[in-house]
């Protein structure tokens, strides 16, 4: 410690400068900071950005479908024209067909609108029919054939009004388009309009949408979605039954059990591989095995489950195998050290303590495979079931069948933009599913998970 | 080391439980113990001490082959446990565990109740005929690792909300619950705080009455305050074994006498 040293030696400006002062680096640091925090900001905006603009586009597109336009009127269920012999026999009255109904349900519109003091601008007043989907016969025969009885009084019916009456509620359908359109002329729109003051007319929640089948291309506003997503359903349990057993079981392996060498190494990679190889080879593969070779039925739900489930695997072994690993190795040698077997090690061990991880796994494997297109457009899962659930044909894993992301596609694909609206009624329904599938995913992890 | 107490104890016996003989392990192409004889006598404290990586935890575990889960690892020589070779094709690692108990450096009960924690090596070896046979058992365990009091009113509190050095007494109840007859420890007081360590102490000496104990420590003054026969391990060599005493008073070897005083380590 000496005076002169200190003087003849200057001491560095750090040590100087005061603690309030900025220094240049530290400046640059924290700028460097602020742009990086500023990035990230803009990221998620981005992002969020985008995902806002997609829900308000889907839900803007996708809630009209769930409303339909329904035109309630009695209608008198003549026995001349739908029983002529008169004596209620169903097979008997099974033998008039729609045409026959068709003339009956007409009737009971245009009198309907001369009750209600409607005026009927046409040469033919028949042509009020076009008002009507094309299904309204079916529906008043079906009705009937269910009970004879009715045949002879006045039945009060729900109707579907045709897609371009509800595209007119719905703002769809303009007057202007109507010019190029021969369905249906302005002076429907006008009927249409008085209908609905008069109350015969309204545009209410459609069940049907959701629970009912598809229906063919000129009538859109019969379709639903219920049926493929019975579809849907059934290729998710089989998916569920075989990718999680063999999943679960080829994780525990290869993670405990099998020996580190170039064939374990090799399946590894393949598993990586697996899950990165593009849907639509699944649905070739599927296509060449399942159904050319082994001559399982095409559209069958089975045959879907199998392909998704080979799509699946690779997804539920990766995430087992993590969190398998992620379950300290002290847990391990504590079971083994009390004499434990290395099974019993596993299954009373780790295998608990890796549970919420792998239902996660597996659950977000599931919501893979139920929003998967492409693989099921190889194997033909796109079949038209146009009759409903209790009596459908789609009603096991061998029948032919369709599942939503499927029916979404085949809908977007049709012409009627009734259809473009169904398809945007079909994601929502979707993301609805994929939405619950991933809370039921966070609630198992939050009530399973063990911290030690 | 002026605080080194060494205790002046008889080895009650002279029975030899443990009697390694020309162990030699390899990780891989590591030789990580060299040519290792030793006996372990019954009813007795032994410790192995040494710097890190020396191989005295390894070769801990070659005792009741924990070894054998690591895939790279390879133990020549014999170790024999009351006069049989634990590495005979014969021998189900499995058996060995249960009459070999092992407590580990860092404490590691099961995410389970206290009760099922020590209920757990009984049940799989199926020690208890009733549930009320059970209840003894892990009763005495938890006497025994000088624990049943602090937790007999939450027998099913989870075992993991205990504090360290619970936990660790835990731990020894769950291994001494099996009946073995070697009890080994790994450092079983390296993450305790010093009154947990000397509750861990208090009960390795009074364990020595039913197990013969191996323990590894890094503390010389825990060896010296525990064991009677102490083993010094130094770059995977035995270097010297012999009575605690002994080692820490009058070591023969050089590298000892620089080890327990601190000039290497």
């Amino acid at each position: 410690m000496s005076d002169m040293t200190a003087n003849t030696q200057p001491t560095p400006q750090k040590s100087t400068s005061s603690l309030y002062d900025e220094t240049k680096r530290t400046k640059r640091r924290n700028q460097s900071e602020v742009r990086f925090k500023a990035y990230g900001v803009a990221a998620i905006a981005v992002g969020l950005f985008f995902l806002i603009a997609l829900l308000v586009a889907i839900f803007s597109n996708g809630i009209p479908a769930f409303k339909q336009t329904f035109i309630t009127i009695p209608v008198e269920l003549t026995e001349s024209a739908l029983d002529k012999t008169g004596n209620r026999d169903v097979a008997e009255m099974s033998k008039v067909s729609t045409f026959g109904y068709k003339p009956v349900v007409t009737n009971a519109l245009v009198t309907a609108l001369k009750d209600a003091g409607i005026a009927i601008p046409f040469k033919k007043e028949k042509d009020v029919e076009k008002l009507l989907s094309s299904s309204v016969a079916a529906q008043v025969r079906d009705t009937v054939l269910a009970d004879p009885s009715l045949v002879g009084t006045s039945v009060e019916f729900r109707l579907l009004a045709s897609s371009r009456v509800d595209g007119y509620f719905k703002g769809r359908v303009t007057r202007d388009a109507l010019i190029r359109d021969k369905n249906l002329d302005a002076e429907h729109l006008d009927i249409a309009d008085a209908m609905a003051k008069a109350g015969l007319m309204a545009t209410t929640f459609n069940a049907d949408f959701i629970f009912g089948s598809d229906a063919s291309e000129s009538r859109p506003e019969q379709a639903g979605i219920g049926v493929s997503m019975m579809g849907s359903l059934f290729m998710m349990i089989v998916v569920l039954l075989l990718s999680l057993p063999i999943g679960v079981a080829t994780s525990i392996y290869l993670e405990e059990f099998a020996p580190q060498n170039r064939f374990t190494d090799l399946i590894e990679v393949n598993i990586s591989n697996l899950a990165a190889v593009p849907s639509i080879v699944f649905g070739i593969l599927g296509l060449a095995v399942f159904i050319q070779f082994v001559h399982l039925p095409q559209s069958a739900p089975l045959v879907g489950g199998l392909v998704l489930t080979l799509m699946t695997l690779p997804t539920i072994i990766i995430s087992t195998r993590a969190s398998l690993k992620a379950v300290p190795p002290s847990i391990r040698d504590a079971a083994l050290g009390v004499g434990a077997s290395k099974m019993q090690s596993v299954f009373h061990h780790v295998l608990p303590l890796a549970m919420p991880g792998i239902l996660t796994g597996t659950i977000i494997g599931l919501a893979q495979a139920l929003g998967e297109t492409a693989p099921l457009l190889l194997i033909g899962m796109v079949g038209f079931i146009a009759s409903n659930m209790p009596d459908g044909i789609a009603s096991g894993f061998l029948d032919p069948n369709s599942a939503m992301p499927a029916q979404i596609y085949e809908w977007a694909k049709r012409a009627d933009p009734a259809y473009y609206e169904r398809a945007w009624g079909g994601i929502i329904i979707l993301l609805l599913f994929l939405m619950t599938m991933n809370i039921i995913a966070v609630i198992l992890r939050r009530r399973f998970e063990r911290r030690w | 080391m002026n605080d080194m107490r060494i205790v002046k104890r008889d080895v009650d016996m002279n029975d030899t439980k443990i009697s390694a003989k020309g162990v030699q392990v390899f990780y891989g192409d590591t030789h990580a113990i060299k040519d290792v004889d030793v006996e372990i006598k019954d009813k007795t404290v032994t410790a192995f001490i040494g710097p890190s990586g020396c191989g005295k935890s390894t070769f801990l575990r070659c005792l009741n082959r924990m070894n054998d889960t690591i895939d790279v690892c390879r133990v020549e020589g014999k170790i024999l446990l009351d006069q049989e070779d634990i590495y005979d094709k014969r021998v189900d690692p499995v058996q060995l565990r249960a009459k070999v108990g092992m407590v580990f450096q860092k404490p590691n009960p099961f995410p389970k109740s206290i009760y099922d924690n020590v209920a757990y090596g009984p049940r799989i070896h199926g020690l208890a005929g009733s549930k009320a046979d059970l209840d003894v058992i892990v009763e005495k365990s938890l006497r025994r690792a000088a624990i049943w009091d602090e937790v007999k009113d939450r027998l099913q509190a989870p075992g993991t909300g205990l504090s360290g050095g619970q936990q660790q007494r835990l731990c020894i109840a769950r291994a001494v619950a099996t009946e073995p007859e070697v009890l080994l420890m790994d450092e079983p007081c390296s993450a305790l705080d010093p009154i947990a360590t000397l509750q861990v102490e208090e009960l390795i000496d009074e364990l020595r009455e039913n197990f013969s104990v191996v323990i590894v420590t890094h503390s010389m003054q825990q060896a010296a305050r525990v064991s009677q026969k102490t083993a010094f391990f130094h770059l995977g060599n035995l270097v010297e074994y012999g009575d605690t005493q002994q080692i820490f008073t009058n070591p023969k070897d050089e590298r000892t006498e620089s080890y327990i005083t601190g000039r290497i380590g």
